[in-house]
């Protein structure tokens, strides 16, 4: 295996080094933008677009969702999200049947690929949405996953 | 304070592929523990990435993101040897910044 | 937690007798035992074990204990500060304490003589109970060392008298039925096919199968949100044969893994792996 190279930042939580941190370029100010808490308490796809400040989502077939068919355990779920939309602006993951929908959000500044991954908890076999943020426009993707062992609770 | 994140930049052609691995409980805020009791929900809510100072990523999680968080993006214009620095805060105000060389 | 773990062992108790005589549910069964497989592969770059292992890694190089002392000069049976590729070679017999240790054991007895730990404060409490609870030191340092034996071919030593005594215990135990069920490590894991759940149960006398099962602990384990070790592997076999609770480093723990570990010859290393 490849020999990981770390550094660490002492960043603490120490609101100062932050601070100091921004004003000296090594992080952007964006970087600390308010967590749409409306987006992540909503409970369906509806809800979270209206949080976001959207519509209705177009279906598309541009956005490719990899993702396994069947989660062996539904605490661990991969799932990478693709999009070919022009100006693709961000990219969001929702699980349909979880207590609330939306899993994660990703803002993809320009130069980012449109191509994000990360693991969502399942707590049953259901519907993942992929909602893509193009144009100023919403566009959807949906892939249904099958969960063998509940990713909520144990 | 939390455990270093695992961080790897690797340059394919054009573009660095970054893989972040992350340590955090990621607690639902659904979940009892042994005396009955809802463990309230305790998560990583921004995480953000710069590369030589300019923003690459930012992302909101919920509490739906797995324990131990693993993020993979990608982004254009990197060189071997640049830092990508990456960012966390989760909802008690905990931060946590690493950063890797690109290789 | 608990009901979980029963649910197991009667399934088990049943899935012996049942399972295998269906063939339709074989079929079902193959087709996502194929997703499963693609499951697995998803989840494999990026283990959180990583993780861990960083953190071993500064453990294993910070002065600590009443000595004040690194665990840097520690003979793992390659030579005093020779981490890589140990797992590939334990356990093994040790001349200094004139017995066969396994890579657990070793770390421990590394701690105790060079850092004046005492065995009682080290085996209290060797693993972490819950996700939510930061994973053991013991943990920590063993998922660092078996990490650096990533690619090494298992080859244990079998010269030593005591290596073979150690082995030949090993495979007693392997085929000793005991527990309200009169199970055997050979029960589960001596058949192929056998599955529980979805899991498949390795045989391990097929060379591949010891192989994989040897090569890839400890592991991160998805449904427990922690690294496990190879001890604890076997307290939790144990548990699921309904034996009596395994004693943590026992000689029997030590043995089984030589067995183990004999069986899985020339299997690469690939641990920490990430499981289920
Ligand atoms: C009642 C059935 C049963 C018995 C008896 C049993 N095991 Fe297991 N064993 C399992 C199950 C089930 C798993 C897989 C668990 C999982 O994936 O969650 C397993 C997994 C293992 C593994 C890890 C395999 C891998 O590829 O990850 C090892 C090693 C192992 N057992 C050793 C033993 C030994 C040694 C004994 C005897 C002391 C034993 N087992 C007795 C059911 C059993």
């Amino acid at each position: 295996m490849e020999k990981l190279r770390r550094l660490t930042i002492k960043a603490g939580s120490s609101f100062a080094v932050i601070a100091a941190a921004i004003s000296a370029g090594v992080l952007p100010a964006s970087a600390f933008a308010e967590w749409n808490k409306a987006a992540f308490d909503a409970k369906n796809m509806n809800d979270v677009l209206k949080a976001m400040g959207g519509g209705a989502a177009e279906k598309s077939g541009d956005i490719a969702i990899t993702a396994p068919d069947i989660a062996e355990n539904g605490a661990v779920v991969p799932i990478a999200v693709a999009s070919k939309l022009a100006n693709t602006q961000s990219i969001a993951i929702l699980v349909e049947k979880n207590p609330s929908s939306l899993a994660a959000q990703f803002d993809i500044p320009p130069g980012t690929e449109p191509n994000v991954g990360t693991r969502v908890k399942m707590g049953q076999s259901s519907n993942v949405h992929a909602v893509v943020k193009a144009g100023g426009k919403y566009y959807v993707a949906t892939k249904e996953i099958k969960v063998t062992l509940g990713g909520c609770g144990g | 304070m939390a455990d270093p994140m695992r961080i790897r930049a690797q340059l394919k052609g054009d573009v660095t592929e970054v893989r972040v691995l992350m340590a955090h409980v990621m607690e639902t805020g659904q979940r009892k523990d042994s005396a009955g009791n809802v463990v309230p929900a305790f998560h990583i809510q921004e995480v953000t990435a710069t590369w030589n100072g300019k923003s690459v990523l930012t992302a909101q999680f919920g509490p739906a993101v797995s324990q131990n968080p693993v993020m993979n993006f990608s982004f254009k214009g990197g060189a071997k040897g640049d830092k990508v620095v990456v960012s966390w805060t989760d909802t008690k105000g905990d931060k946590r910044t690493d950063e890797a060389v690109i290789s | 937690m608990k009901k979980d773990k029963l649910i197991a062992v009667l399934l088990a108790a049943t899935a012996l007798t049942t399972l295998s005589v269906q063939p339709v549910l074989a079929q079902a069964q193959e087709d996502s035992q194929k997703q499963i497989e693609r499951y697995r592969e998803l989840l494999a770059d990026g283990n959180p074990a990583e993780l861990v292992e960083a953190r071993g890694e500064t453990l294993w190089k910070q002065k600590r204990g009443p000595k004040n002392a690194s665990l840097e000069a520690c003979d793992l049976g390659l030579g005093a500060g020779k981490v890589a590729g140990v797992n590939a070679v334990l356990p093994r017999y040790f001349p200094d304490v004139d017995r066969v240790m396994d890579l657990e054991s070793r770390i421990i007895y590394c701690e105790i003589t060079l850092q004046g730990f005492t065995m009682d404060e080290l085996t209290k409490r060797p693993h972490s109970l819950n996700p939510s609870e930061r994973q053991t030191d013991h943990e920590a340092l063993t998922v660092y060392v078996v990490g650096q034996s990533r690619g090494a071919k298992v080859n244990l030593s079998q010269s030593h008298p005591k290596e073979r005594e150690s082995y030949l215990r090993g495979e007693k135990m392997f085929f000793f039925k005991g527990g309200p069920y009169d199970f055997a490590c050979a029960t589960c894991h001596g058949v192929d096919g056998q599955r529980i759940r979805l899991q498949d149960l390795p045989n391990f006398q097929k060379a591949d199968n010891a192989q994989r099962a040897f090569t890839t602990w400890p592991a991160y384990r998805v449904s427990q949100g922690a690294v496990r070790t190879m001890q604890w592997r076997l307290l939790d076999c144990f548990r699921q044969q309904r034996m009596p609770e395994m004693v943590f480093l026992s000689p029997a723990s030590i043995d089984l893994i030589t067995y183990m570990g004999v069986k899985g010859k020339d299997g690469i290393m690939d641990a920490p792996a990430i499981k289920r």
